[in-house]
């Protein structure tokens, strides 16, 4: 008997239209509360912020398959600033890598979900990240390969990093490499949302003009409003198109965002809702959904 | 355990290689064997001898530049994606200076990435001490899922890269620059975790490691024709150390020392203490690196300085040996 060689098409998850998209964005932001409150400690204000943006990737941008997270077509996500991973848990879960109760061991002795990444704990995890600095050079490892040596120009990796985390020299190192070997795979999203631990990045270390030195470090450069799935979905897509050039959307995103007493406060960025603060933002975010 | 058959030529007389020289002959040999192996440089390839991979895997080899943080991160990707990476620099900028990203997103997100820290040890020379790697040691044995070898000789070096090609973990291997004696054979034995036995005695047991060993060696030559026998392990492996070999040696001579070209603080000396205190309590005596920097000068120059060629460490080792009290003492008292 003949054995085909061609490998059955996969059922894939269904690519969400913007309204389920914005709909699973708040349902991942109370799961992001919860867990935090849980949790007693941890962040609140970048997951939050980055919960449009995890949600277009898992359910519309990435080709993956939550039955089989090391699936060899599968897109790769590395989440660079990895004390955001509350909003990654909630997403992965939420897209059935492992059950959603589960989530609430976070930070927990003995939990999958440690309080920073590390890949061989839990399926769906692609890296172990936390010190800040590394997902770009990573993803752009990740990225030569599928270009250079597996030659799948079919695939593609993306990444998010924070903006207080392009503070690190190792960032700057992957941009000049990512360039220099036109990794067009390489999809980078820096979640512009202006805060970091000490204060606002303009005080803490001035970013200047982002467009313009991503462009002058040889990058196909978009900016974004990051709290749009939509926008981030149509992004992503303009990444794909361009080969042989590596692309970084900027995407400007609330910190807090969904919870008004959290938005635009820095204090927030290290910090979990104690019980009342997270029974409000239940309340708020239910609220939001009710609105639409 | 078997004593193995090495060359004791004087160092005058045996021929000289340098240990990265075997490195980039093994780095060929594994990419011949295997096609998942990558080779990553940050600007110095000649310098760690990867050019020959470069030359013969043009396809296979990435120029990173001057940025070792991003050198061992962007091989912690393609160890993801499948391959087997191995970096070069020189050990004082990688593990040096990319210390976290190694801890990070080799050991803990256990990858198998390769680190080859070239010019480690005083023997780098006039360079001075910036370019001195001697802590090395104890910053990668810390390191969980770690694998930390140092060859003796170009020989052993070719086979240990291709070993740690085949290890399937994050591992550590510690060249030099300068030539040193090659004294195994291509028959002589070696294996991840496994010491050497280089000679039998019973008055002392002398742990060397890295290009010490030779060092080591020709010191228990000096040291048998002054009556003094020494009991002499090569320990390639730093990590997993050979603890069995450390204390059946220990058992009979109850005097050790170890020498290495390293801070002994937390290297092969702080190793085998360790295992000592915890299991067999025994006196021990530690060469090496005594907190302190290196400096310039030439290399054979500067191990001279230092105390770590074969008059010296003989010199040493007599001369601690007698300040003991005798093994009755020490035994029964």
């Amino acid at each position: 008997m003949a054995v085909s060689m061609i490998a059955e098409p996969r059922a894939l998850p269904r690519r969400r239209d913007n309204d389920e998209l914005t709909e699973i964005a708040t349902r991942i932001r109370v799961r992001i509360v919860d867990m935090l409150e849980a949790a007693g400690s941890g962040h609140s204000a970048g997951p939050l912020g980055m919960a449009d943006i995890l949600t277009a990737l898992y359910f519309s941008i990435l080709r993956h398959d939550p039955t089989d997270p090391e699936w060899d077509e599968r897109d790769v996500f590395f989440l660079s600033n990895g004390h955001t991973v509350p909003v990654l848990y909630a997403a992965l879960a939420e897209s059935g890598y492992f059950p959603v109760d589960e989530l609430s061991s976070l930070r927990r002795l003995g939990s999958r979900l440690q309080g920073h990444p590390e890949r061989k704990a839990l399926p769906g995890l692609e890296s172990t990240s936390g010190p800040l600095g590394s997902g770009l050079s990573q993803a752009a490892g990740y990225a030569y390969a599928m270009r250079y040596l597996t030659r799948q120009p079919h695939r593609f990796v993306y990444t998010v990093m924070g903006d207080g985390e392009i503070n690190e020299g190792n960032v700057w190192e992957a941009a000049m490499f990512a360039s220099k070997y036109r990794l067009g795979q390489l999809i980078a999203f820096i979640d512009r949302n202006n805060i970091q631990i000490d204060g606002t990045t303009d005080e803490v270390m001035p970013l200047g003009d982002l467009v313009a030195k991503w462009q002058s470090f040889g990058w196909h450069v978009l900016e974004i409003d990051g709290n749009d799935p939509g926008a981030v979905v149509k992004a992503a897509a303009l990444g794909r198109a361009v080969s042989g050039q590596p692309t970084m959307i900027l995407a400007n995103t609330v910190p807090g965002k969904g919870v008004d007493f959290m938005e635009y406060d820095h204090r927030w960025h290290g910090m979990p809702p104690n019980a009342d603060q997270a029974e409000a933002a239940r309340r708020i975010l239910s609220r939001s959904r009710g609105e639409r | 355990m078997r004593l193995a058959d090495v060359d004791t030529s004087d160092f005058a007389t045996i021929r000289q290689e340098t240990i990265r020289s075997g490195f980039g002959k093994g780095l060929l040999a594994a990419g011949r064997e295997s096609d998942r192996v990558v080779a990553l440089c940050a600007d110095l390839t000649e310098s760690t001898q990867m050019h020959l991979f470069r030359d013969a895997f043009p396809d296979r080899f990435i120029q990173v530049g001057v940025a070792e943080q991003n050198l061992v991160t962007v091989a912690a990707g393609l160890a993801h994606a499948g391959f087997i990476p191995f970096t070069t620099s020189y050990a004082a900028f990688s593990p040096g200076r990319n210390w976290e990203q190694i801890k990070t997103t080799a050991a803990l997100n256990d990858q198998p990435v390769k680190i080859v820290g070239a010019h480690t040890g005083i023997n780098v020379g006039p360079d001075g001490a910036t370019h001195q790697m001697l802590e090395d040691i104890a910053l990668m044995r810390v390191l969980p899922n770690m694998v930390v070898v140092a060859p003796a000789d170009s020989i052993e070096a070719e086979k240990a890269t291709r070993k740690i090609a085949v290890n399937d973990a994050p591992s550590y291997l510690r060249l030099a620059r300068d030539k040193t004696p090659v004294f195994t054979r291509p028959d002589t034995p070696f294996e991840i975790g496994k010491a050497l036995h280089l000679q039998r005695g019973n008055d002392v047991t002398i742990v060397a490691t890295g290009t010490m060993t030779y060092e080591a060696l020709a010191a228990a030559r000096i040291l048998s024709e002054r009556g003094i026998n020494a009991d002499v392990l090569h320990l390639a492996t730093i990590k997993p150390l050979d603890e069995d070999a450390i204390l059946a040696s220990a058992a009979l001579t109850r005097r050790v020392v170890t020498v290495e070209e390293a801070q002994i603080a937390g290297g092969l000396g702080g190793a085998v203490a360790e295992v000592l205190s915890e299991h067999l309590p025994t006196i021990m005596m530690r060469i090496g690196i005594r907190d302190r920097f290196g400096e310039s000068g030439g290399p054979r120059e500067l191990l001279d300085h230092f105390g770590l060629t074969a008059p010296h460490i003989a010199r040493s080792v007599s001369a601690w040996l007698e300040a003991l009290p005798s093994s009755g003492d020490t035994q029964r008292g």
